[in-house]
């Protein structure tokens, strides 16, 4: 029973991912997170402001207990099922974060340096991650899908929209981590 | 309880995302970084996976729990969209480290951060639908 403490092979991790998707689409719905952003602002009242969000909430009701599993399944991962051997990331990925102040895991997922809650203390970082919000939100919308919707989703149905998308995301994130990091941190 | 189901499926994506790391900052700067193959290797056997499950439900004519024929809707069209929305996730995926579904996956594990990202996430949203009709789509 040790190996689902350990990290799971990424072989076993992207099989299930893929039928997660497909019993989804056996429940005649489509993976997709970020739809659920625009659901959570029709919610709070964004219909008021744009023909975007006049849509019907509650038929995506659905998704959003896809979320509320998501959340619960986070919950129970991280607290009864990991140990401190966990995120063996690369050491040279190790070398190169010290350099940007930004401490080894040791077991953890996130950073203290971005998560800690410390952060709320520092308005920099509070930027930063609102900042970091606003551009996965602006854009996982204006593409109409993220990782999920588009990388597994829509690749999967092998939709040349999506592979533009996932090129998109590469060329942003690659500029992001090699150019723009090394200036915030 | 006819969304329990979508909450159990939810439960197991939370649980893997988790467990494979995918959720993790680190390894989203790793990827970026080209220095190891485990997200890479996530992704491609997902879509392998998911290509060879669609065209065997198609083969095969599976049918949904409503009876209905399984059919995966097609994606918008357009292009700019794609590109720059893209890029433009892109960059915040690499700053903050997680996607959509991590934010929320996250959030239920007690990062209160997290709902910074997704309080930015919201206005994002909010704006891109304050300024649909002025993009090229």
């Amino acid at each position: 029973m040790d190996f689902i403490f350990q990290t799971w092979s990424w072989y076993i991790s992207g099989f299930l991912i893929a039928i997660i998707m497909l019993t989804l689409n056996f429940f005649g719905k489509t993976f997709g997170m970020s739809s659920n952003l625009q659901t959570l602002c029709t919610m709070v009242g964004a219909d008021r402001f744009s023909d975007y969000f006049r849509i019907n909430w509650k038929s995506n009701r659905w998704n959003l207990a896809v979320v509320l599993g998501a959340m619960l399944g986070g919950f129970v991962a991280v607290h009864f099922m990991s140990v401190p051997t966990n995120v063996s990331i690369n050491p040279k990925t190790i070398e190169q974060l010290a350099k940007m102040g930004i401490e080894a895991p040791n077991g953890k997922l996130l950073p203290k340096a971005l998560f800690g809650n410390a952060v709320f203390q520092s308005p920099k970082m509070i930027v930063i991650l609102v900042i970091g919000g606003i551009l996965i939100g602006f854009g996982s919308r204006y593409a109409s899908g993220c990782t999920s919707g588009h990388a597994i989703a829509g690749m999967s149905n092998l939709q040349i929209q999506s592979l533009k998308a996932v090129i998109g995301f590469f060329i942003g994130g690659l500029v992001m981590s090699h150019f723009i990091l090394p200036l915030i941190f | 309880m006819k969304l329990l189901k979508y909450i159990i499926v939810g439960f197991v994506f939370g649980i893997v995302l988790t467990k494979s790391e995918a959720v993790s900052w680190y390894r989203i700067y790793e990827m970026f970084q080209f220095q190891s193959f485990h997200m890479y290797g996530i992704i491609m056997v997902a879509i392998a996976t998911g290509v060879i499950g669609l065209q065997i439900i198609k083969r095969i004519q599976l049918k949904n729990i409503k009876g209905e024929p399984i059919v995966v809707p097609d994606k918008e069209n357009g292009s700019l969209r794609f590109w720059v929305g893209g890029i433009i996730f892109g960059l915040g995926w690499a700053l903050v480290g997680s996607c959509p579904g991590p934010i929320f996956i996250l959030l239920g594990a007690g990062f209160l951060p997290m709902l910074l990202v997704l309080f930015g996430a919201l206005i994002g949203t909010f704006l891109y639908g304050l300024l649909k009709d002025k993009l090229i789509h």
